[in-house]
């Protein structure tokens, strides 16, 4: 059924709220058993950071970013509402407000992890 | 205007899972509604579909579908605005009792279960309960509410859990909870700070764009939330 009602701005919000949100504990995850290496494996560490800043490890860090950024402004959005209900009738412009937020504060951040790709410099 | 009607069909005593039957039907896209074409299709070409309607006229609740994809009323759904085909299934989230009669037990038990009367101890006035007219605009919103299960079947919660109470019964919640003249708000709060109770709106907004109503449900489901926080604080 989910992808069968056709919701509109709140149920994609929703949607994609929830996508960030595992995405960002996929990367929890991740980090913790990094950090773990630092310890445990220092040689696995040097290889996985490797990765981290290969193309393919910056564009996944750039869509990291995007997950936080997206899951940060929405939750504020559901915040505002929560505290005043009477904006719940402004949402899809909260919505979209969101979404100006996050391309005047992500595509700066984006191009800024993901330069080294085309310039080449190991950072 | 000729319309590919396509509905969902379902009969217990011959069908293993639902289908989807399609029936070609003239409609005047100015004057008819999903509801006249259903009634075409029962007339004229296929009498055994089964649908619950009763007035037409978006007043009592009964025929409330999942139309192209969104919960409407089929009384009140302009054929104009859907297009040259047209899908047509029972609620979601509800048992299909047959074609698009779905089984509304648990949805209205889920209705009852947050004291939707008025309830007061005291002794009964020779006249009116009165009311300023600023505590009757309180809850003017809620008062709309016809029950037609278009909100609570369009809840992703609902679907993910059908013990979710949902938003029909906390909107009807609301227009006690808010009434000056009743005394239980606190025995509502208190069902509907459980497990099953508003904690589980995800601020979604289905419901609010399925009311055929207009009423502002999740700003309705909001306010109950912040009543309980208000309380315990």
């Amino acid at each position: 059924m989910l992808f069968r009602y056709r919701g509109g701005e709140g149920m994609l919000a929703w949607a994609f709220h929830r996508i960030s949100g595992v995405a960002i504990w996929a990367f929890v995850v991740l980090h913790v058993i990094d950090i773990y290496l630092v310890g445990g494996n220092p040689e696995a560490y040097d290889e996985l950071l490797a990765i981290y800043a290969s193309p393919i490890g910056r564009v996944l860090e750039a869509l990291l970013g995007a997950a936080l950024l997206y899951h940060a402004l929405n939750g504020l959005r559901i915040i505002v509402m929560d505290f005043w209900p009477p904006l719940t009738r402004y949402h899809r412009q909260l919505w979209y407000l969101c979404w100006l937020i996050f391309v005047v504060v992500g595509l700066p951040v984006a191009w800024i992890v993901l330069k080294p790709i085309w310039e080449g410099v190991p950072t | 205007m000729q319309i590919e009607l396509r509905i969902l069909r379902f009969d217990p005593e011959r069908d293993a899972r639902p289908h989807w039957e399609s029936y070609d039907v003239e409609a005047d896209p100015k004057l008819d509604r999903v509801l006249d074409l259903l009634h075409r299709v029962k007339y004229e070409l296929d009498g055994s579909l089964t649908f619950r309607r009763s007035c037409g006229h978006g007043i009592c609740g009964s025929d409330a579908l999942l139309i192209n994809g969104r919960n409407r009323l089929a009384c009140k759904e302009r054929i104009e605005k859907l297009g040259r085909r047209i899908s047509i299934a029972p609620l979601p989230g509800l048992p299909v009792v047959k074609d698009l009669v779905v089984d509304m037990e648990g949805f209205f038990s889920s209705y009852r279960s947050v004291m939707p009367f008025l309830v007061n101890e005291g002794p009964v006035p020779a006249g009116e309960r009165r009311q300023s007219a600023a505590d009757r605009a309180r809850y003017d919103d809620t008062t709309k509410c016809i029950l037609c299960a278009a909100c609570t079947t369009s809840c992703p919660s609902f679907w993910a859990n059908e013990g979710y109470v949902g938003p029909a019964a906390i909107v009807n919640a609301h227009r006690f909870i808010f009434d000056t003249r009743d005394e239980a708000a606190e025995e509502r709060l208190e069902i509907l700070a459980g497990d099953d109770g508003v904690w589980r709106c995800r601020t979604i907004f289905n419901c609010t764009d399925a009311c055929p109503r207009g009423i502002h449900i999740t700003q309705a489901i909001l306010e109950v939330s912040s009543a309980i926080v208000e309380r315990r604080t």
